[in-house]
This record gives structure tokens, C-alpha cells and sequence, in this order.
């Protein structure tokens, strides 16, 4: 059964179960996952933040980085009126990105792998910026799926294309984070397998692979992590500064 | 690129592995709704914890700090092209201050000179008026010398000359005949020389 490259994806009950009603929500080891990745998150930034020198030491200098990189992501790709929502997407970021990165270690259970998860992260981030859009345009928001210079015998097809790109939008950001998560988890799952079952002569090669494949497995944690955050940048440039 | 590939692997993958384990663990476990809501319950709980105390506590103090530090770095520069800018004047007022007591060093020497020129001048012409004067005394002593020499010579010698006739002759000669003759002798004489 633990050969099975999906079994790494089961979620399972630590603990008592836990009823709200008649609904589960009882912690598994994804929530356990969730909390130590915000943990981390949080121990790692606090230190980071506590100590107010001039020359920053190495939890200060990363925290102050991560501050001015994704403070320069959103300006660069939302501009200077997204600044409200700095924190949020910093936290987006970091969740997203310790998540994935916990998902590297052995036997650890990888958060954004569920479509769950990230689809409620989209979610979330659709609805919020469709409410932003709206509350700044009022109706003139919709105009996003009116694409200025466009031929009057195309637009209708052009406005419903863009419409079904607008809806599309939280289905295409989880599932890319989802997807990207799951196939690097399962590949290297596979490739793990084979090193058993070729033996000392033959795993040789799926073991080298396997090595490769972690650290394309750690870049590709941070870039979409990353692409996470930008995507939801660009989604929140739409909101705020409507111009098509 | 990278990304096409890894979804087509994927999908192969995800392909064979539903049809090989289909049977054994009923596919993708992402798709068993039994713990969505648990997981939905604890990402919001998680995820709106973490929100919180970023936005309200952590984020506030790295911004704190960095403003801190570009204030403080503003700050340093600045008091940096001040003091440039000072210690640039006192070089300006230095070199000016040499300046000043080269000329000063010049002058004193040029009117150190001149007086000393005046004095050197002043002493001379001095001298100079002293030593005319005295020679013009006794150029003048000198002439009246001659010139009273003269007579005297001349009296010396009708004296001399009416004493020896007197021995001479036992007589008195006329005492003025005899200057007469000293006075031509003596004129001849200074004829003589002069030619």
C-alpha cells in the first residue's frame, strides 16, 4: 500500500474526532501541517523583526528581504494603490511557499497538494477581488470584459471569452499550484519506487534522477508559490486600476 | 517548458496510476471529500491566524525597521555633506589664512627693506655732509695756510735777508727795499715752477 505513489496524498484523523454538528472537522495531518507551517512562519518573521539594529543580522536580513521583495512585486505588477493589501498577499506568499517547502521533507504531507486548499485560496482571492473591482467601478467594473479596440461584429464573442476567462480564474490558480505540487510529489514517489525495485545494480540511475528531481521539486515550491502570489497580484491590478 | 513537461509527466502518470490502482485505493485521494471541510475549517483557522498576527504585529515592525534604516541612513548621509561641506569651508579660511600672512610675511619684508634702505641712505648722506664739511675745512685751512705762508715766508726772508747784510755790511738797509726784492725772487721762484 505505501508503494502506492498517491497513498503520500491521504489525509488521516490525529486525534479525537472532532463534530461541529453534524460536519467533520476533526485534525488531520494536513491541519498539523498547516499549523506548523504557520508556526514557522510566524517564529521565523518575529525573531526576524524583534531585534531593531541597523546592521541586520541573518533572521533580520531575511525577513527584511522577503519584506521588500514582495513589497516590489506588488508595486511592480499592481502599483502603488494595492498597498492596502500588502500584508495579505505576504502572508498569501509565505503560506503558500512554507506549505510547498514542508512538502519537501520525507514523509512530510504537502498542504497545496489539495485541490481543497487551494481552491478555497483561490476562492477567496476571486471573490475579494470581484468585491474590490465592484466597490472602486461600481457597474463600470464590468467593462473589464469589454476589451477597448475590438471590431463591433466581434464583441459579443470577445465579451463572453472574457468572461469565461474571468470565471475560469480560480479554477486555473488552484489547479496550477494543485497540479504542479501533486505531479512533483508523485514523480518522485515513482522514481523512489524504482530504486527499490531495480536494486543496487540498476537504482542507481532512478536515484541520481530522484536527487535531480528534488531540487527542480524545491524550485518549482518557490516559483509557484510565487506564481501564486503574482497571479493574484495581477488579478488585484485589474480591480484597482481598470484599464483594457 | 519545464512546466509542460512536468504536466504531461503528470498526466501520464496520473493516467497509468488510475488505471493500475484504480481498483486498490479508488484514485486521487485529493478528490475524497471526507476531510474537505475539516481541511477548509483548519486552512481558514491557520491561514486567518497568520493573517492576523502578520498584519497587526510582525509586518508593522519590519516596515518600522526599514524606514528606521533609510531614515537613519538619509540622516547620516546627510550630516556627512555637512560636515563635508565644513570642513571644506575650513580648508577655504585655512588656505586664506596663508595667504593672508604671505602677503603680510611680504609686506613686512619689503618695509623692513625700505627702512633699512632709509637708514642706510640717511646715515650716508649724513656721513657724506660730515665728510665734505671737514675736508672743506681743511681745504680751507689748507689755503689760508698757503696763502699766510707766503708772507711769512717772505718777511721770514727780508728779516733773515737785512740780518745777514747787517752782519755782512755793519750797516741798516732799508727794510722795505729788501721785502721788494724777497717779494720778485719769490714771484720768479713761483714763475719757475709754474713753467
Amino acid at each position: 500500500m505505501a508503494s502506492n505513489p498517491m497513498y503520500q496524498f491521504n489525509v488521516y484523523r490525529i486525534g479525537p474526532e472532532i463534530k461541529l454538528g453534524s460536519v467533520d472537522i476533526s485534525f488531520t495531518n494536513a491541519s498539523l501541517f498547516m499549523v506548523i507551517s504557520s508556526l514557522a512562519i510566524l517564529i521565523i518573521f518575529n525573531l526576524g523583526a524583534k531585534k531593531k539594529t541597523l546592521i541586520p543580522d541573518k533572521l533580520q536580513l531575511l525577513s527584511e528581504l522577503s519584506y521588500s521583495f514582495v513589497a516590489k512585486m506588488i508595486s511592480d505588477t499592481a502599483g502603488s494603490k494595492a498597498k492596502p493589501y500588502f500584508s495579505f498577499i505576504f502572508s498569501l506568499f509565505m503560506f503558500v511557499l512554507f506549505c510547498n517547502m514542508f512538502g519537501m521533507i520525507p514523509y512530510a504531507f504537502t498542504v497545496t497538494s489539495h485541490i481543497i486548499v487551494t481552491f478555497m485560496l483561490a476562492a477567496f482571492i476571486f471573490v475579494g477581488v470581484t468585491i474590490i473591482g465592484f466597490m472602486k467601478h461600481g457597474l463600470g467594473y464590468l467593462k473589464l470584459f469589454v476589451p477597448s479596440g475590438v471590431p463591433m461584429v466581434l464583441l459579443p464573442l470577445i465579451v463572453v471569452i472574457e468572461i469565461i476567462s474571468y470565471l475560469s480564474r480560480p479554477i486555473s490558480l488552484s489547479v496550477r499550484l494543485f497540479a504542479n505540487m501533486m505531479a512533483g510529489h508523485t514523480m518522485m514517489k515513482v522514481f523512489g519506487g524504482f530504486v527499490i525495485s531495480l536494486g543496487i545494480i540498476g537504482g542507481w540511475l532512478p536515484l541520481s534522477f530522484s536527487v535531480a528531481l528534488t531540487g527542480l521539486e524545491i524550485l518549482v515550491a518557490f516559483l509557484q508559490a510565487y506564481v501564486f502570489a503574482i497571479l493574484t497580484c495581477i488579478y488585484l491590478n485589474d480591480a484597482l486600476n481598470l484599464h483594457h | 517548458m519545464l512546466k509542460k513537461i512536468v504536466i504531461l509527466l503528470f498526466v501520464t502518470c496520473l493516467a497509468c496510476f488510475n488505471t493500475v490502482f484504480a481498483a486498490e485505493s479508488g484514485g486521487m485521494p485529493q478528490l475524497n471529500p471526507e476531510f474537505w471541510i475539516s481541511q477548509i475549517f483548519w486552512l481558514i483557522i491557520t491561514f486567518g491566524i497568520l493573517f492576523i498576527v502578520l498584519t497587526k504585529v510582525i509586518l508593522p515592525k519590519i516596515s518600522d525597521n526599514l524606514e528606521t534604516r533609510k531614515s537613519q541612513i538619509l540622516e547620516n548621509i546627510e550630516t556627512a555633506d555637512k560636515q563635508k561641506e565644513e570642513s571644506q569651508k575650513k580648508i577655504d579660511e585655512y588656505e586664506k589664512i596663508i595667504l593672508d600672512s604671505k602677503l603680510k610675511a611680504k609686506s613686512y619684508f619689503n618695509e623692513a627693506r625700505e627702512k633699512i634702505l632709509d637708514d642706510i641712505n640717511k646715515k650716508r648722506a649724513a656721513l657724506e655732509k660730515d665728510l665734505d664739511e671737514e675736508i672743506n675745512k681743511v681745504e680751507k685751512e689748507l689755503s689760508d695756510l698757503k696763502s699766510e705762508s707766503g708772507e711769512k715766508i717772505n718777511k721770514i726772508a727780508a728779516e733773515t735777508s737785512a740780518e745777514l747784510i747787517k752782519e755782512l755790511i755793519g750797516e741798516e738797509v732799508n727794510s722795505s727795499s729788501i721785502a721788494a726784492i724777497v717779494e720778485d725772487q719769490s714771484k720768479i721762484n713761483k714763475v719757475g715752477k709754474n713753467v
